[in-house]
């Protein structure tokens, strides 16, 4: 032990006085501790805002693509025994809905062998598309919930009179010219005509529906016999899939069920998770993002604090302080910057979150597991930004200091 | 047992490498004992910088010894020396260096932050000290709203705090109009009269004047 121990006690600072020095340091310039704090007030809110809208809109999109996959089935014919001639009763629509559960449902195959499909042009001929043909009973399109940009859509009657009338999709529509359909334009399917009596604007299920033209399942066999690969789609009350899933084949064939394969709902749980990995990672980098230009921010200042306030730091060493000290000092300065913009971020990210969910008559949701953290990512953030700035100004020598 | 001299100095050099090389100070002897006033004067670019400096603590030797109340410094590492500098040894700049959006009383008792005077004693010593030098009535005011001779008792105020063995006073003047000056003096005057070592460090012949004791110091050697 070396003299100077015994006779003289090292100095020291305590942790309050930290704390008591360094926001002493901000309030003498409230202004600038203001612009400061700015920067990591915004990386944090962001943080905050953005992956707690992250969760929310998660959550509304996993709510939405959970309702519609859970109330969809499909009934499969099984290819391999086509030649047992068609898998679906003709009244098969009619046996579907009649289940508990279900909503609508419509048989659906396409017609493989019909060919182009042309619109009418008197002037000149034309190639014609090769668009996709889709034989449906009427409840199909209700079942994939088409909605109508004009027109309106077969019905049992089209059906059951092999009515050439189609309801082309609004791609195909595109495709074809055929905009308008209040002169009832035709076109030809493989040379056939058809009337044009409605264009389906969107869906909810089979979006390649868009993308063909479709006609009643009747006037299908009628004009191009019996198509193969035929499905049923379904459309079920919430909760109500797997049991219709259960019960369809039997209702369809009850002496030979096992001729279709029933696909139903897969585990939401599993759906939502997919979901909120994917866009979690996308928005947590941009919450990282957000929060370096913080950072930059706190050390910026930091640094120029340091750089200005050469002759304090030169006062303190004289008056006692050790290069830890002051070293303490600025990370504790830095750190409190960082804190008090994680608090206020923190505040203003979940006040954005809800404003944002409130006009969009969401429901927030925010995880505990990032709302609490932030003011501490807020405070590590200014800590980690205030180390270059410390070091420098243990750095300052006291002597050089004092001079200034 | 007689108490060690506060100061001293024995064949103290101290040399910067440049470009240009400078000796600075050249085998300095000086010895302050306890309850002295001395007076270290010369002109610009002498080598009283570089002397306060190394008296102080905030630079260390190339060679020669310089004991401290009787402690050797050569060889004591950083925090001892910085434990002697905050405890032992009063500083007063002629810029004052007061933390100007602060209150008087607490830039007294910023100098016991790091002494480990107790949170609570703290306000009391301060009060106490800011009497001695007459300023208790601006004991809550800003230091930057004080006159210049205000804030160099105040400064003086903040060096007395920890009861240091030796009041180190660089220029302490030099800010100051006359008046101020001759009170900032009377001060000092007084506070060695009450036993206080001081050494004062200037260029004013009549500053160094107030000392029992005056040191020429010039192209780095003390005379």
């Amino acid at each position: 032990m070396s003299r100077a121990k015994r006779m003289v006690p090292a100095t020291r600072l305590s942790p309050l006085d930290v704390i008591d020095e360094a926001v002493a340091g901000m309030l003498a310039r409230p202004g600038r501790a203001a612009l400061t704090v700015l920067g990591t007030l915004l990386g944090v809110a962001a943080f905050v805002t953005v992956l707690g809208l992250t969760t929310t809109v998660e959550g509304q999109i996993s709510n939405r693509f959970t309702a519609l996959v859970a109330t969809e089935v499909i009934v499969q014919d099984t290819a391999d025994r086509s030649d047992d001639g068609p898998a679906f009763p003709d009244d098969a629509e009619r046996r579907l809905t009649a289940l508990n559960g279900v909503h609508s449902a419509g048989v659906v195959w396409e017609v493989t062998d019909a060919g182009p499909l042309g619109a009418r042009r008197p002037t000149a001929p034309e190639p014609g598309e090769d668009v996709k043909v889709l034989a449906a009973s009427p409840g199909y399109l209700r079942a994939i919930h088409a909605r109508l940009a004009a027109g309106r859509i077969f019905d049992p009657w089209h059906d059951a009179e092999h009515q050439r009338v189609v309801v082309l999709g609004s791609g195909a529509a595109g495709r074809l010219g055929v905009t308008w359909i209040d002169e009832q334009p035709a076109v030809f399917i493989g040379g056939t005509p058809f009337t044009v009596i409605g264009i389906v604007d969107d869906v909810d299920r089979e979006a390649g529906t868009l993308l063909g033209a479709v006609v009643p399942a009747g006037t299908a066999e009628a004009v191009w016999g019996a198509g193969t690969g035929a499905r049923a789609i379904i459309d079920t009350e919430i909760g109500a899939a797997r049991q219709v899933g259960d019960e369809a084949p039997l209702a369809l064939r009850p002496e030979d069920p096992g001729r279709f394969r029933t696909v139903t709902p897969p585990d939401p749980r599993q759906l939502r998770e997919g979901v909120d990995t994917d866009l979690g990672t996308l928005f947590l980098a941009l919450a990282a993002v957000c929060l370096l230009i913080g950072a930059v921010g706190i050390a910026n200042t930091t640094l120029v604090a340091v750089l200005e306030r050469v002759g304090e730091i030169g006062l303190r060493r004289a008056l006692g302080a050790r290069r830890r000290h002051v070293a303490a000092h600025f990370l504790a300065e830095s750190g409190t910057l960082g804190l008090i913009g994680g608090l206020i971020g923190t505040s203003v990210g979940v006040a954005a979150v809800v404003a944002v969910a409130f006009f969009r008559e969401w429901t927030p949701i925010l995880q505990p597991a990032t709302v609490l953290p932030a003011p501490l990512v807020g405070a590590l953030t200014g800590l980690v930004a205030g180390l270059y700035p410390a070091w420098r100004a243990t750095r300052i020598e006291p002597a050089d200091a004092l001079r200034r | 047992m007689t108490a060690p001299p506060v100061v001293e100095f024995a064949r103290v050099t101290r040399s910067y490498p440049g470009p240009p090389p400078v000796l600075a100070l050249r085998e300095a002897d000086l010895t302050v004992a306890a309850g002295e006033y001395v007076s270290v004067t010369g002109p610009s670019g002498s080598g009283k910088s570089t002397f306060l400096n190394l008296v102080g603590l905030l630079d260390r030797p190339d060679g020669g010894v310089y004991r401290l109340d009787g402690i050797d410094t050569a060889a004591l590492p950083d925090a001892d020396r910085t434990a002697l500098r905050g405890r032992r040894i009063g500083f007063v700049f002629q810029s004052f260096h007061l933390l100007r959006h602060r209150s008087v009383l607490e830039n007294v008792k910023l100098a016991m932050i790091y002494t480990a005077v107790s949170r609570r004693a703290r306000t009391g010593l301060a009060l106490e000290t800011l009497d001695r030098v007459g300023l208790t009535q601006r004991a809550y005011a800003r230091a930057g709203h004080l006159s210049g001779g205000e804030a160099q008792r105040v400064a003086i105020a903040r060096a007395l705090v920890n009861r240091p063995s030796l009041l180190l006073c660089d220029e302490p003047t030099g800010n100051l109009d006359s008046a101020n000056a001759a009170a900032v003096l009377a001060l000092i005057g007084e506070l060695n009269g009450a036993g206080l070592t001081v050494l004062m460090v200037t260029h004013d012949q009549q500053v160094a004047a107030r000392a029992y004791r005056s040191v020429l110091i010039k192209d780095g050697v003390l005379r």
